[in-house]
């Protein structure tokens, strides 16, 4: 009976992985297409923004920070990140967050804010994984300095 | 001042995993690396869980509570009540366990997370297990477990696998004491892989090798599970185990149902 069921997942999993290099072609570079190029990322960079401000553990982290600045730098590093037709020249993430002493909480939280806007703009759960894999490597440049 | 008491929510949803039936964190049947809810570094957590798993001619139930400090130490206590229906009797034992995060983060480290563990049982009542070999009515495991979630990695689908090696000498998880006239303490492996199909819901399966010291066929245990995570304090495990053979039993397959609150 279990064998049965494992071979139901294993079909399922290789179904995914199927899935998976059935869509190489648009997968690897094109994230910046799933996104819905730079009109989307636009759309979701604000409803990141109206996330945040509704936030009061991140809110005050921003306390300093210039709205439509933290909003046309995110929009280029986002596309920049995500594969677009965008070369992210402002600061580092390290000079942007030095001092600013980001616990892991408040990291997951920024994430978990970032989740909400992107189902918010209706980016699809595998397509929001994809986006949070590339941002996951610049966690060492925020968190605890 | 009125100390404020806030919730540990420090953790992405559905990443500590569920409540082990030897009571700690991890999958169903296998410890994992993950310490149990959902305290970061500052934060401490408090969980509880009941789990029932019926198989033809057994039924063990399970419950207990773990303390997560600052993501680094999980404290559990988890009491099992074995019910052997061919004998209409039922054997306990109380598992204290005490789990040490080495090194890691799940997700954002490039290795995956490293914890030592040890799980230190003792029965109830040892009649049956003497009567059946064993030479000891209290033993401790220690464990090795490596957890790591791939973000994306399954056509855009979280993957988190778990590896844990176990130093046992157990009977049956322990309930039929320790050690045997066939074997003594050995290594054992285990394994899970578990998919998130969403944010709330992970599917997997996992793999528990057992040693047989009594020599009565004990086998490893397989399960395939579904886990609903609707919030941070709340998660429900389903699962289909295949148990193999328990006590000389041939066939004892069935479901398991785990319910887990944490704070």
């Amino acid at each position: 009976m279990l064998k049965y069921f494992n071979s139901i997942l294993i079909i399922l999993l290789l179904a995914l992985i199927g899935g998976c290099s059935g869509n190489k072609a648009t997968s690897q570079n094109n994230l910046y297409y799933d996104v819905g190029e730079r009109q989307g990322i636009e759309r979701l960079v604000d409803a990141f923004i109206q996330r945040i401000g509704q936030d009061e553990t991140i809110l005050p982290y921003f306390a300093k920070s210039s709205v439509s600045h933290f909003r046309a730098g995110f929009i280029e590093h986002f596309c920049d990140v995500v594969g677009g037709p965008c070369q992210y020249q402002g600061d580092t993430m390290k000079d942007i967050h030095t001092g600013m002493s980001i616990n892991e909480a408040s990291f997951n939280r920024i994430v978990e804010l970032l989740i909400l806007a992107m189902e918010d703009v209706d980016i699809s759960y595998p397509v929001q994984n994809r986006i949070l894999a590339r941002l996951a490597l610049l966690r060492s440049e925020v968190i605890h300095i | 001042m009125i100390p404020t008491l806030s919730t540990a929510k420090g953790k992405i949803l559905a990443t500590p995993g569920v409540a082990q039936v030897e009571g700690a964190g991890g999958g169903g049947l296998v410890p994992w690396a993950q310490l149990a809810g959902y305290a970061s570094e500052d934060e401490i957590a408090l969980s509880a869980f009941c789990t029932q798993a019926t198989v033809s001619d057994f039924k063990l139930n399970s419950c207990g509570a773990q303390v997560n400090l600052y993501d680094r130490v999980e404290v559990s206590f988890a009491q099992q009540n074995f019910d052997v229906d061919p004998l209409s009797l039922t054997l306990s034992q109380n598992i204290i366990g005490l789990k040490l995060r080495l090194y890691g983060d799940l997700i954002y480290s490039s290795w995956p997370q490293l914890s030592l563990g040890l799980q230190h049982k003792s029965i109830a009542d040892n009649d049956i297990a003497y009567a059946l070999g064993a030479k000891e009515d209290s033993g401790t495991d220690v464990y090795l477990a490596a957890s790591k979630l791939h973000l994306g990695l399954l056509a855009g689908y979280n993957v988190l696998w778990n590896t844990s090696i176990r130093y046992t000498k157990a009977n049956e998880m322990g309930l039929l004491g320790f050690g045997g006239p066939t074997e003594s303490g050995a290594l054992q492996l285990e394994a899970s892989v578990a998919v998130l199909l969403n944010k709330h819901i992970a599917i997997g399966t996992e793999y528990r090798q057992k040693p047989d010291n009594l020599g009565l066929k004990e086998s490893d245990w397989r399960d395939v599970f579904i886990a609903w995570f609707p919030n941070k304090h709340i998660n429900l495990t389903l699962a289909y185990v295949d148990l193999g053979t328990i006590a000389a039993v041939p066939e004892q397959t069935g479901w398991y149902l785990s319910l887990s609150g944490s704070y």
